[in-house]
């Protein structure tokens, strides 16, 4: 078994087949805890962690937090509208000030992109990308991973197709680059002008196609599509989204594998991009993703944390 | 006042000279020319294994003053182009107030006769406050001393309002400077657009905002038989599209900037926010359709496009940070690096591509060594290996991507009207 060295967990572009095979084993190893009449264990006793949302969220804010808690970290939440970025002071500052009040580790979650890589350079907590921009979104990605792991027992040769704004996604982008090194094969599929530019350099097939998409779909997994991307004149209208790549179970039951499995990181546009009778069907992992949420943020908060106490000790 | 260069190799585009000898100064014009000229009460200096070549002249720059004094200053900004072996230096409008109108060029001119070591040539915004709608008082900056016309850092959206400016620009003898972008296609980007952009997950600016725009600009100054001049060209579709129209007879030329044929879009892979310039860094294909575009002449000379920042402002998420990359003092050893060395241009084609070019598309009676000509001179050790450090930079701003970079070639003095304006010897 790989050691883990790494202090923060930025994305999954840069980690190995091996690291991002030891979270999985690792996450695997704590999902028992959230099944326990007395879910904690002292792991993380003594250690401090600031969730800093700049973004709303619901799903990962609290997942990330009941993570910390079940491995007895102390939590502390800070969101834009209470920090003090409202009053002018820069991210850099806001981060030094949190730095010198002795926290090991910042859960950050922030609309721009490569943020995390920047404010890692200047302070020594851990830093645990929790969605930066349109960049990467690790945990997300990782969960995922997991998910269908759980179901298939293996991601070598599962076919995953992503489906919908693929442009705009970082959960795309870290499914695609952690599904490719654990050696599954990837689709995505969206409207054209919510595919980015050389995508396909990422070794993906794409299509524009929904049901090339179903076709030969192990796992499909459906990205949120969002009204603003209509207002700045990137699709003709919701109504047409749904019609052209809006997943449904007639869909699902001409095109795609009658064992597919349909995945979706949240919150639902429900009669958007996913019909009730998908999301809430047979086909369903949405809530088996929540779940297993839990689990793989426990193993990345140990993982990261035990690598920076490691380091100041050298 | 007498300056006698001894020994020097003298490189000059306009009479192609390439020859040792010695240049003696009077009163800031070059009196003579000669192998072993006497050293009469001159002060003398030895250029001995140095090369001796025309002033260069960066068509492109931005000092900020008035407006931005804590990025860059007049004063600043040519002791930065004096370090880079500049001798005359372009200023953009961009400045608070903008360049619009005849007070803000006439107080550039008068800041500049306060700092005393280079000339600085103002040039004038092409629409009033750079807003892209009704032309500037285009007459009056001609009269103050505005030597072209821009609305760098903006495209003139309004292909109306940009034929009516080169039509009325040419009848003053302006040249109009376009800094092809179609906002549009460009809005919200904050690099190039391509693998590497959607691997970050950047915003993307497409080359096509380039491309356009110049093919437009190209088709107006084509239809109404003005010149242009085409702002850092990025893309090799732009350099492609000047080569044709030059051929074609429509009166174009164009420039491109040091960091455009060095980086590609890698460079930003980290996010580093001082790779963040716009134009965006390119591919790899754009790099070697500029260094093509260089040699053949298509491009007619090498800007900095110099645009300094203050550390705290560039030191903020990507998406937030200015776009600029500070280039005087770089320029040269890049161009050396990556051009002269790597047997790109020879160096009497980077005389002409710094120096002699730029006057002519300015209509400068400057950019040569010869007798009787301004003493504008460059003294440069073309084997000179040194690193570039954020300290050593005399600008006001150090928003390099090039600090840690080893380069060869390096300016050790700059004579300007004469006098050693910069001597890297202290």
């Amino acid at each position: 078994m790989s050691e883990w060295t790494r202090k923060d967990l930025l994305g999954l572009e840069e980690l190995s087949t091996e690291e991002i095979e030891l979270i999985l084993s690792t996450a695997a190893s704590f999902k028992e805890i959230s099944t326990r009449a007395v879910k904690k264990v002292p792991t993380l006793r003594g250690k401090t962690i600031v969730l800093f949302f700049f973004e709303p969220s619901t799903r990962t804010r609290s997942s990330f937090e009941i993570a910390a808690k079940r491995l007895s970290a102390d939590t502390l939440n800070i969101t834009t509208s209470s920090s003090a970025i409202q009053k002018g002071e820069t991210l850099k500052d806001t981060f030094k000030n949190i730095e010198a009040m002795q926290v090991d580790c910042i859960i950050l979650r922030h609309s721009s992109s490569g943020i995390g890589h920047t404010l890692s350079k200047c302070v020594t907590p851990s830093i645990i990308n929790a969605g930066d921009g349109c960049h990467e979104h690790p945990t997300q990605g990782l969960l995922d991973m997991f998910t269908i792991k759980e179901k298939k027992g293996s991601l070598n040769n599962v076919k995953v197709s992503i489906i919908g704004d693929i442009t705009h996604s970082r959960v795309a982008r870290s499914n695609i680059w952690g599904l490719k090194k654990l050696g599954a094969q990837v689709t995505v599929c969206g409207p054209r002008t919510l595919l980015p530019r050389d995508i396909d350099k990422l070794g993906v097939k794409v299509t524009t196609s929904l049901p090339e998409a179903l076709k030969s779909a192990d796992v499909i997994n459906v990205l949120r599509i969002q009204r603003e991307r209509q207002e700045a004149g990137l699709f003709p209208s919701l109504r047409e989204y749904a019609i052209r790549f809006g997943v449904t179970r007639e869909k699902l039951e001409r095109f795609a594998r009658k064992d597919v499995l349909v995945m979706h990181p949240g919150p639902l546009n429900r009669g958007i991009e996913i019909t009730p009778d998908v999301a809430d069907g047979s086909y369903s992992l949405i809530l088996d993703q929540v779940t297993n949420g839990i689990a793989v943020r426990m193993a990345v908060l140990y993982l990261t944390l035990q690598a920076n106490a490691d380091g100041e000790e050298e | 006042m007498r300056l006698l260069i001894k020994n020097a190799s003298i490189i000059d585009a306009r009479s192609k000279r390439d020859e040792k000898a010695d240049i003696l100064i009077v009163d800031g014009k070059i009196s003579s020319i000669d192998s072993g000229i006497a050293a009469k009460d001159a002060e003398v200096y030895d250029a001995k294994g140095m090369l001796a070549v025309p002033g260069f002249i960066d068509m492109h720059t931005h000092l900020r003053e008035p407006g931005f004094e804590y990025k860059e200053t007049i004063l600043s900004g040519t002791q930065a182009a004096a370090r880079g072996g500049f001798t005359t230096i372009c200023c953009m409008p961009n400045t608070n107030p903008v360049a619009d109108n005849q007070g803000v060029i006439e107080f550039i001119i008068s800041q500049n006769r306060k700092a005393g070591l280079i000339s600085v040539l103002p040039i004038g915004a092409i629409t009033k406050a750079q807003q892209g709608k009704e032309l500037s008082e285009i007459g009056d900056l001609k009269s103050a001393g505005a030597v072209a016309l821009s609305d760098d850092g903006k495209g003139v959206m309004n292909a109306e309002v940009m034929r009516r400016a080169m039509e009325y620009a040419s009848m003053v003898d302006l040249l109009v400077i376009s800094h092809c972008e179609d906002t549009n296609l460009a809005a919200g980007g904050v690099m190039h657009e391509g693998y590497v952009s959607t691997v970050l997950g950047l915003k993307g600016i497409p080359r096509i905002a380039e491309i356009a725009m110049a093919a437009r600009d190209i088709e107006i100054a084509r239809f109404t038989g003005t010149r242009l001049h085409i702002a850092h060209v990025s893309c090799k579709e732009t350099v492609e599209l000047v080569r044709r129209a030059k051929k074609e007879g429509v009166r174009v030329s164009c420039e491109c900037c040091p960091h455009h044929f060095t980086l590609t879009d890698e460079a930003v892979k980290d996010y580093d926010t001082n790779t963040k310039v716009n134009p965006p860094l390119r591919e790899p294909d754009d790099l070697r359709a500029l260094k093509d575009g260089l040699k053949d002449g298509t491009i007619d000379c090498i800007a900095t496009d110099h645009a300094p920042h203050a550390e705290a402002e560039k030191d903020v998420e990507f998406d937030n940070a200015p776009f600029g990359i500070t280039g005087l003092e770089t320029a040269l050893g890049l161009v050396m690096n990556e051009l002269v060395c790597k047997g790109e241009l020879t160096l009497m084609e980077m005389v002409e591509r710094m120096s002699f070019n730029p006057a002519r598309i300015l209509n400068l009676d400057k950019g040569y060594i010869a007798e009787g000509a301004d003493a504008d001179i460059t003294i440069i050790d073309p084997n000179k290996k040194w690193v570039v450090e954020k300290e050593a930079f005399l600008s006001k701003s150090h928003n390099s991507p090039f600090i840690g970079m080893n380069l060869t070639g390096k300016v050790i003095a700059t004579v300007a009207a004469g006098r050693i304006v910069y001597n890297a010897a202290g």
